[in-house]
């Protein structure tokens, strides 16, 4: 099953980089190196995906004790911070030679890497808790805290930097949502969605086999 | 009815405990006494720009303490093994939540008054107009900050390197309450009315209301050993 | 105590395994334990006692397998359990800040109970701590300690005592209480699983001997059958040959 996934995974990817490079239009004033928006974009939607897979695997694990629904969450919150990973350090790529600085406090980025650091957390919990069941039960709720924190950090940060004061920097995206641009987005965002899918089903796996090993 | 017994009941336990022992309120007060000298020390010279940083420093020394205070607020259930025996205790657990909340939220406004005090007299702040404004906020936020590092600090009691994860995990969920009570004290201390914050107080609610039922919903499976 | 029914197994467990990641603490374990018996739990370091005692006080689950007392199982009906199990184990259950009054004080209240002082302070006289009634637990000694525990234990009328160890760092005069108060326990009808390191006085108050080697029962026979000796080596045969 994963292997079937694995392949349309990588078609996804594949299809995504043709559109990124080939079908989606260059920018005017950026130039090529705009067109890492096409992983830094899709990166974070699927990252705040993988943390609702957390959530939702974190309150299914509470109420049943299954281990499926604690690998779940622990494959899909590995994978978001991987991903929220990726979105962050794109930023930082994109915006060295956009604007002349690895990173800004503007809003999106600020609550990027407050989300990143909460699920980083998620991680540490399960590694520094010597019983794994237990260490198992406090992620859940670590991620079902951190979780429900990720509007309350996006709001709060917005507010922050847009009430008082302009926005230092907006981010450069796209002008409008041109057909081609927004086909590009959207099949680099099913691309990484399918490929992210397939690196959660193995890491599944992986926690499943490590389990099995000792029952 | 029980219920509320029963988390009285401990609120009068870890409060005579104190009293007694007298640990953790005195290492907290200490501390905030030293913040202010350190505060004075770094940024005490320009008086302009201490005035502008004031609302954050004010919530930098109470949260500060609070990281001190909320995570000792279970290392004494550890001892002689209490924790478990409260597990064993027939009853809704998370009495010990709602219990330990109520201790750390007496905690946190002492460690507030205090500091409080302290600014206003060693740093020639003034508070009285924003007085009644600002309790609020310290209100909305104390709680929310207590809500999260109560739960927290239940987890980190039994992991290896408690001093170090409780302040890891704490921090980054108290972001949007830190932003509130920040952005708030200052608009507050510079004089705006309180309808100015209002959003503000708004998200202060919605995350108490969100940290308190995740509390109480997942608290006692924390206490499972 | 009213008097139970002593055909019925108050303990039952069947079948069950522990793993605490990919160690394997508990490998299959079967014990009954009848009211008004008193069973002794022994084994080498390492062979699951603790754990066995932990998951049926249900404050371990089981990995595997089944742990009843009085039919209720101990992961799904916890809090049914809970009302029925006095644990004795490592930690005393106290705070060493307050006076023992104080203690069995909250530990009424955080029942749900109010504390009627009389009565607690009768318990305290039941296992002769009335005139520490106002003194702070933690200038007691060991063997106060365990009174109280057991006092403020005792208040709850368990039916099944699981007991870690009891007899340690005990003087002889309290061991002396402590057999006393067990053999009134099971004369009541109540059960008690104890686990023992000990092959002294100790297992006296035990009718009956289930040994563990490496998370199996591998004894299970009435006191006396075997000698000190023979025990030990029992122990070393299933240490060796772990797993």
């Amino acid at each position: 099953m994963s292997r079937w996934l694995g392949l349309v995974a990588t078609l996804g990817v594949l299809a995504g980089l043709v559109m990124a490079f080939g079908v989606a239009p260059r920018e005017m004033t950026q130039g090529n190196v705009q067109r890492i928006m096409y992983v830094h974009v899709p990166a974070v939607w699927v990252a705040y995906l993988a943390f609702l897979a957390v959530f939702v695997a974190s309150i299914m694990y509470l109420w049943t004790r299954a281990a499926g629904a604690d690998w779940t969450a622990h494959a899909a919150a590995e994978v978001g911070v991987v991903f929220l990973g990726v979105n962050i350090a794109t930023g930082a790529i994109w915006g060295k030679p956009t604007w002349g600085t690895w990173w800004t406090w503007d809003a999106r980025l600020t609550s990027v890497a407050v989300v990143f650091v909460i699920f980083v957390g998620y991680l540490l919990v399960r590694q520094m808790t010597d019983d794994p069941e237990r260490g198992a039960r406090f992620a859940a709720v670590v991620g079902i805290v951190g979780a429900l924190n990720i509007p309350l950090v996006h709001f709060s940060v917005y507010w922050w930097r847009t009430l008082h004061q302009p926005p230092t920097f907006a981010k450069p995206g796209p002008a409008a949502a041109s057909g081609a641009i927004g086909m590009a987005l959207l099949v680099n965002f099913i691309g990484l969605l399918l490929l992210s899918a397939y690196f959660i089903a193995k890491r599944y796996a992986l926690l499943r086999a490590q389990q099995e090993a000792t029952a | 009815m029980t219920f509320l017994r029963r988390a009285w009941a401990v609120t009068w336990k870890d409060v005579l405990v104190e009293r007694r022992s007298k640990e953790t309120v005195n290492a907290v007060l200490f501390f905030s006494v030293l913040l202010l000298f350190v505060f004075e020390f770094t940024l005490g010279a320009d008086r302009e720009r201490l005035a502008a940083v004031l609302p954050g420093l004010l919530w930098l020394g109470v949260l500060l303490a609070a990281l001190l205070g909320l995570g000792r607020s279970f290392v004494l259930e550890r001892e002689n093994d209490c924790w478990e025996a409260l597990l064993l205790t027939p009853g809704d657990k998370s009495a010990v939540y709602v219990g330990k909340l109520a201790g750390n939220l007496l905690l946190m406004a002492l460690v507030e008054a205090v500091v409080l005090t302290l600014f206003t007299v060693f740093m020639n702040v003034d508070v009285a107009r924003a007085l009644p404004g600002l309790v609020l906020v310290l209100a909305l936020g104390t709680l929310g900050i207590a809500a999260v590092g109560t739960l927290f600090g239940a987890m980190t009691a039994h992991v290896r390197a408690r001093e170090l994860l409780f302040p890891v995990l704490l921090l980054p969920v108290l972001v949007p309450v830190l932003l509130a009570i920040v952005k708030s004290t200052e608009s507050l201390m510079a004089g705006e009315p309180l309808g100015v914050v209002s959003h503000w107080l708004k998200l202060l609610i919605a995350a108490d209301v969100i940290y308190v039922v995740a509390g109480l919903l997942t608290f006692d499976v924390l206490l499972e050993g | 105590m009213a008097r139970l029914a002593t055909s019925d197994a108050l303990i039952q467990v069947t079948g069950l395994r522990k793993a605490y990641g990919t160690t394997l603490v508990l490998d299959g374990v079967d014990l009954s334990v009848r009211g008004g018996e008193a069973v002794g739990l022994l084994g080498p370091n390492g062979a699951g006692k603790t754990t066995l005692l932990k998951i049926l006080a249900t404050v371990a689950r089981p990995t595997r397998g089944d742990a009843r007392i009085a039919g209720h199982d101990c992961a799904r009906d916890a809090e049914r359990v809970r009302g029925l199990v006095g644990l004795v184990a490592h930690g005393t259950h106290l705070y060493d800040d307050l006076t023992a009054l104080e203690n069995l004080k909250f530990w009424r209240r955080f029942a749900g109970e109010r504390p009627d002082v009389e009565a607690l302070r009768g318990a305290l006289a039941e296992v002769e701590l009335d005139d520490c009634a106002d003194l702070r637990v933690r200038t007691f000694s060991a063997g106060m300690k365990r009174r109280l525990s057991l006092a403020r234990m005792l208040i709850t009328r368990p039916r099944v005592l699981l007991l870690d160890e009891p007899f340690s760092s005990l003087d002889q005069g309290a061991r002396k209480w402590l057999e006393q108060y067990l053999h009134a326990f099971t004369a009541a009808g109540g059960a008690i699983l104890m686990a023992t390191h000990a092959f002294g006085r100790e297992l006296d108050v035990a009718s009956r001997l289930v040994i563990l080697g490496a998370g199996r029962v591998i004894a299970d026979l009435p006191r006396g059958t075997l000698s000190a000796d023979a025990i030990h080596r029992l122990y070393a045969l299933h240490t060796e040959d772990a797993r």
